[in-house]
């Protein structure tokens, strides 16, 4: 099977199109300016259609509007744009829309700064936008992952009705690597009878979030929290790496899982017992596997690019089991592995 | 000596028989009704998507027998735009307030018109915010007392009205443009043509079209029907007047 | 002959076709509706409604049909 070296930005934008997006809607922002535009490029090659929007509130409208008529659609952006879309989203999600919205997350908040951050984890994992909904969010951590998580995120919000997310940063947007595109066999969907298409030989369908009715209201609700549940049950993916025998177990994700284990292997030629916990969705969390884990293991590293958010996820997991410990850098600034090694090395100093 | 009647007048087939929440007077009821003979005459409606607004409005897809989204406020363009770029053969069309369209939504309105996007826009002006009470618009007149401008409006304050109109006509892909009222019968014959023009500017694939309508809003003008239809001719008219801002090159 | 028929519990007393009736055949009647609205009625004792739907065209409730009669062959009325 070939392979091509593409940038996580670029492979994202056509692993898109090879699990069937022909509609993009997006707006520049760094650093992810690639995926609008290679898409840009390759969608009119496939007669798709590329729209550069007049802003991300309106791409996100767009995306209401393309996905409401019944096609794959996707956007970009990154954290300020990202927050430009959260009233978007909300709409998205209470209209029940599948959609897929990849954000390459940079430093905040604010204008921030262009290089990778991770502080947006609890705008995506915890709502962003208004009221009660949750968006499926798949974390890769290599160009390759970033492509099958990308190809399956369609699948998966056709399958809930529900906007999915990829979360990214700008190291995965901009790094290169060598990726290949295996075609795999569609998953059988429910048509999409709800789409609005005209109201040619039926009832006239509507996209709509409004239920002026509270008891309406609250049955839409408890639809809507059904498939959140439904996701919670079969839909948590997550990887353990070394965990068989480790003495302290690392939780990172993307990013930072990367340099996580070039960490590990550095502490085990020097004979430490160290593992790593990544969650590959970070909603639904893999809160079962830590409160597993918390059984065998009594210390966790939290490493992220923020100031702490996934480690909350990871505390309601261990339910106060085990020690846990965060490391961070933000602003921009990604970790370096020896940084995690002396982490590592201190925790285990301090704490028996 | 037995007289047979026929039927001259009746409900559009598009426009469902459910009574409408609109107040007493509104010009929302007249033009919904426009939109549904337009649909019926040039037999669209099982090709028709509408989108629905924030506002008074927002009901309107529960009157149109057509497929309809509800639209976050002001970004009924944008969600137009995503349906018709998906289904470039369905007729898709925006229905939208002056909050929607000349405010919140106004990067979304002109945008849609300087793209050319092959959409048809209802543009409902009635120089006021009608569903959160009557605070001012930026359609609202100088001098107009709204529940935020309780003194009226001011130039110093809040600057000028918006003439959306005008301002869109100056765009390339804005291919029909034109101000309408339906505040007397003659008006609202006008209003129709001018409907039925917009939609069929879409139907040939011209270009993006957009009618002005200037409403009456009796109850957050605080006046009976009949006075806020002449406030529309006295007030609104001299200030928004009737046209045809911009029209097909084709003619 | 024309008349026009008023849906009186669709009606909402706008009188906007009161406002529009060229022959003043339409006034707003004492009852009330179930909606609370005192409905417009339509008195024409002299047959002069002419069928011309102007008050049908602004009504914003679409209460009013419009009945005109048929025409019969050859013209005769």
């Amino acid at each position: 099977m070939e392979k091509r070296f593409m940038t996580g930005n670029e492979a994202i934008a056509e692993a898109a199109i090879q699990a069937g997006c022909r509609h993009f809607f997006g707006y520049p922002i760094t650093p992810q300016s690639e995926i609008p535009e290679y898409m840009s490029k390759r969608l009119p090659e496939i007669r798709g259609v590329y729209l550069q929007a007049e802003s991300e509130v309106a791409a996100i409208n767009m995306l209401f509007g393309a996905a409401g008529a019944g096609a794959r659609v996707m956007t970009s952006s990154s954290s300020p744009g990202i927050s430009l879309m959260q009233e978007g989203i909300s709409y998205i999600a209470g209209a029940q829309l599948p959609c897929l919205i990849v954000n390459i997350m940079r430093g905040g908040p604010g204008l921030g700064g262009i290089q990778p951050s991770q502080s947006d984890y609890f705008q995506a994992t915890k709502g962003g936008g208004h009221g009660d909904y949750h968006l499926l969010v798949l974390a890769p951590h290599t160009v390759q992952e970033a492509v099958s998580l990308t190809m399956e995120a369609f699948d998966l919000a056709d399958k809930y009705r529900n906007p999915v997310m990829v979360l990214g940063d700008g190291y995965m947007g901009q790094m290169m690597e060598p990726v290949e595109f295996k075609k795999t066999a569609p998953p059988k969907l429910p048509a999409k009878e709800w789409a609005l298409t005209g109201a040619k030989e039926r009832p006239k369908n509507l996209v709509k979030s409004l239920y002026l009715d509270p008891e309406a209201l609250e049955k839409h609700n408890l639809e809507i929290n059904r498939k959140i549940q439904e996701m919670i049950r079969n839909e948590v993916r997550v990887e353990t790496y070394q965990i068989e025998d480790a003495e302290v177990v690392i939780a990172a994700y993307g990013t930072v899982a990367r340099i996580a284990k070039t960490a590990i292997e550095v502490l085990r030629e020097k004979g430490i017992k160290v593992g790593m916990i990544r969650p590959i969705t970070v909603f639904p969390f893999p809160y079962k596997t830590f409160e597993k884990m918390a059984e065998k293991v009594n210390k966790f590293l939290v490493v992220e690019m923020s100031l702490g958010q996934m480690v909350e996820d990871v505390k309601l997991g261990v339910c106060g089991k085990a020690q846990i410990r965060f490391y961070g850098r933000t602003g921009g600034m990604v970790p370096s592995y020896d940084e995690i090694v002396t982490e590592i090395e201190k925790f285990l100093k301090e704490v028996s | 000596m037995q007289v047979e009647l026929e039927k001259i007048f009746e409900r559009p087939k598009t426009l469902l028989p459910v009574a409408t929440h609109y107040c007493p007077g509104c010009g929302h009821g007249i033009t919904a009704r426009l939109i549904a003979e337009v649909i019926d005459e040039l037999e669209i409606r099982e090709k028709s998507v509408g989108v629905a607004p924030v506002g008074c409005s927002v009901l309107l897809y529960n009157y149109l027998n057509v497929d309809m989204y509800e639209a976050a406020h002001g970004r009924a363009p944008a969600v137009a735009t995503g349906c018709k770029r998906v289904h470039p053969k369905l007729v898709v069309f925006t229905y939208q307030g002056d909050g929607d369209f000349a405010s919140i939504g106004t990067a979304e309105a002109v945008h849609a018109a300087a793209r050319g996007e092959k959409i048809t826009t209802i543009f409902i002006n009635n120089a006021i915010y009608g569903m959160t009470g009557g605070q001012m618009a930026p359609t609202t007149l100088i001098g107009q007392k709204t529940t935020t401008s309780p003194m009226g409006r001011t130039i110093e304050q809040a600057g000028f009205p918006i003439r959306m109109a005008e301002l869109l006509s100056t765009l390339g892909g804005a291919t029909y443009i034109a101000r309408v009222a339906v505040n007397n019968p003659k008006h609202i014959i006008q209003a129709k043509r001018v409907i039925k023009k917009a939609f069929e500017t879409q139907i040939k694939g011209l270009g993006y079209s957009m009618v002005e309508v200037l409403s009456q809003c009796p109850t957050v003008w605080r006046m009976t029907p009949i006075e806020a239809t002449k406030w529309v001719e006295e007030k609104m008219m001299p200030y928004y007047p009737l046209g045809e801002y911009k029209v097909p090159e084709e003619g | 002959m024309c008349k026009i028929l008023i849906d009186e519990n669709a009606c909402k007393g706008c009188a906007l076709c009161v406002n529009a009736c060229p022959f003043h055949l339409i006034c707003i009647s004492q009852r009330i509706n179930p909606k609370g609205y005192y409905p417009a009625e339509f008195v024409d004792q002299e047959g002069k409604c002419t069928g011309c739907t102007l008050c049908a065209i602004t009504c914003p409730d679409v209460a009013i049909e419009v009945y005109r009669e048929k025409k019969k062959a050859g013209g005769e009325k």
